[in-house]
């Protein structure tokens, strides 16, 4: 006990001056936390996706359609069990800045997609509106949806006013699963352009495939965009993790800014809290010097700066873990669909109480090493 | 530039060993010590030989620079000589390594400090408990020690308090009973009534007496206070590194 006892009275002698750096590493860690949160956010997607699921699009370009006529070509191919197809809608809900993503989908679609969970009865309540929709439990939830409302969307890629009705909300068979996302009849959505945009109908944007086998991908894909080789719309299809990180790979130039500011943190509070050790210890020189004349070794001065380094930063480390949770909820809220997995990983939890560790030894080692070469001498002449 | 000054007690004491001198507690034998500044070889101690025997209480005095805590310090293990031997109960302390001499000062020293140098953050308790964090003594047996330790300096009632606490000679009070809790060979205290006022200085002063004649404890102190001097079995004289009588 005595060893603990002195390292936590120490810690506490300059009650502001530990406060204040306590409260720097709360804020560096939950910073690197959030930081490290918006990059997982951003994979998140590439993460959750299935790899017994192909997507096929045009090869040329996502925003240019495919035609509904490959769906059964495609569902020949060896190795593929079933066959879905969606269509991004792009609708804005009341004003612009509430975005979600927005897809009409094929029958067939929520099949392959066993992670989103709706209840039967909300299924079948959904099958049978031509006008129905479904809508994941977050989306629901941030703009007060229930069962039975109407949804009024306007389109910017189908013009005029679309009115659905919600049918189901889905929740995700896992944590990551995103439930920010609005789905509805692909059939609705196709004979309504065909009657008022006419040339515009019987188009898919994109395909999933369902796989027999996930280790058959590469050859399926090969075998879809073969078949659809020197045709009017040439295909590209790749594993659904290959499609979501092309999205990921348009904001990579960001995501490693991003990755370095959340270490930039890190090393700043290193800074800042080696600093704070140094004048800590530089004060104790006499002290220091007295617990080597009374017989007490120089590992043991080392120890007491390590233990009270240590014991600071992973207080704070504690402290900003715990507080991470409260902010990334606050910012989930507010980034709303934009991110819609931002949770804190275990992974990230991790990292903070390594970068909190690593803050405490690091800024304990050059005033332990010093503080334990100092001569008893030189260090009972030293003024605090 | 040798002051080798034998105390009355030795003729006692050669008789209880039977004729034969016996060896004196500290036995100095041409100590040195350097500072080396650039090129330039400064001398601080010059060739020292002294010797203290058992039961002693020395008063080392002498003009400022004249190296009397640096030969203190050398006694107590907390510098190292240039050249020289410093034997203490038989052990040549100059060819102890540094963790050694670590170990042979809980055991042999007991420091006193003309600053105290008490631990802020520990009680008149916790301080004078903190040598037995070197033992392997029990809780209570710790505890038992220092009760009889801050009985000794008068202290029983001040316990708990910091230092700050404390009034200075309190605090003087509680470094004593510190040094002499391990219940050690030898006591060096460098100016130990240096910061405190004349009275004060006389209690501390009378309470080193006491250690020194009701516990027999061997004192070396460092001084400038002719009238702390005087308390002293016998004075010893530095000037410019040199023992002078």
């Amino acid at each position: 006990m005595f060893v603990p006892l002195l390292v936590l009275r120490n810690a506490f002698r300059h009650k502001l001056r530990t406060t204040l750096t306590v409260v720097g590493i709360i804020v560096a860690i939950v910073a690197f936390g959030m930081l490290r949160t918006i990059v997982d956010a951003w994979y998140a997607g590439a993460n959750a996706s299935s790899s017994a699921r192909l997507v096929t699009r045009s090869s040329v370009s996502l925003v240019f359609p495919l035609p509904l006529s490959y769906a059964p070509k495609i569902r020949q191919v060896d190795g593929v069990t079933r066959v879905a197809w969606a269509n991004w809608f792009g609708g804005i809900y009341i004003n612009e800045r509430n975005f979600f993503a927005q897809f009409a989908i094929s029958p067939s679609y929520l099949d392959m997609y066993p992670e989103f969970v709706l209840s039967d009865d909300e299924r079948r309540a959904f099958v049978a509106d031509r006008t129905g929709a479904i809508a994941g439990r977050k989306l629901a939830e941030k703009y007060g949806w229930k069962v039975g409302d109407q949804i009024p969307l306007r389109g910017t890629i189908f013009p005029g006013t679309w009115t659905f009705n919600l049918r189901g909300i889905y929740d995700g068979a896992e944590e990551g699963t995103d439930t920010s996302t609005f789905l509805f009849h692909y059939d609705f959505l196709n004979e309504t352009i065909k009657q008022k945009l006419g040339g515009r109908g019987d188009q898919a944007g994109l395909y999933i495939e369902q796989l027999a086998h996930p280790d058959d991908a590469a050859a399926v894909s090969a075998a879809i965009d073969a078949m659809f080789r020197n045709s009017l719309a040439e295909t590209l299809t790749e594993t659904e993790k290959a499609f979501q990180l092309g999205f990921v790979a348009m904001s990579e130039a960001i995501l490693l800014a991003i990755q370095a500011v959340s270490f930039v943190v890190i090393v700043i509070i290193m800074a800042v809290m080696a600093n704070t050790m140094a004048m800590t210890a530089r004060e104790r020189y006499a002290e220091y010097a007295t617990f080597k004349a009374l017989g007490f070794s120089n590992g043991f001065v080392a120890l007491l700066i390590f233990a009270e380094s240590l014991g600071i930063a992973l207080f704070g480390g504690l402290l900003g873990v715990a507080l991470t949770f409260p902010a990334a909820g606050t910012f989930a809220k507010t980034v709303g669909s934009i991110l819609p997995a931002f949770k804190v990983s275990a992974d990230t939890i991790v990292l903070q109480l390594a970068a909190a560790l690593v803050i405490g030894v690091v800024a304990a080692a050059i005033p332990a090493w010093r503080a334990a070469r100092v001569r008893i001498v030189d260090g009972l002449r030293a003024i605090g | 530039m040798t002051a080798d000054a034998q105390v009355g007690t030795v003729d006692e004491r050669r008789e209880h060993a039977g004729g034969a001198p016996p060896e004196p507690l500290v036995a100095i034998r041409n100590l040195s010590k350097y500072y080396l500044r650039g090129d330039q070889v400064i001398p601080v101690l010059v060739d020292i030989d002294l010797d203290v025997p058992e039961g002693d209480f020395v008063a080392l005095m002498g003009p400022s620079g004249s190296g009397k805590s640096t030969l203190l310090n050398l006694i107590a293990g907390i510098d190292k000589p240039s050249s020289g031997e410093i034997r203490i109960a038989g052990v040549d302390i100059t060819q102890l390594s540094d963790a050694d001499l670590a170990l042979w000062r809980s055991a042999n020293v007991g420091f006193i400090f003309q600053f105290y140098n008490l631990m802020p953050v520990l009680s008149a308790f916790g301080n004078v408990e903190l040598p037995l964090q070197l033992t392997s003594l029990s809780r209570r047996e710790r505890r038992d020690r220092v009760e009889t330790a801050l009985a000794l300096v008068g202290l029983s009632d001040r316990a708990t308090h910091l230092p700050n606490e404390l009034s200075g000679g309190q605090q003087q009070r509680v470094a004593i009973a510190r040094a002499l809790i391990t219940d050690p060979t030898l006591i060096v205290a460098d100016e130990p009534t240096g910061d405190l006022d004349r009275t004060t200085a006389g209690e501390i002063l009378g309470l080193l007496e006491r250690l020194n004649r009701e516990l027999d404890k061997t004192i070396i102190m460092v001084t400038h206070d002719p009238k702390a001097a005087e308390k002293a079995h016998r004075v010893v004289h530095l000037e410019k590194g040199v023992l002078v009588h």
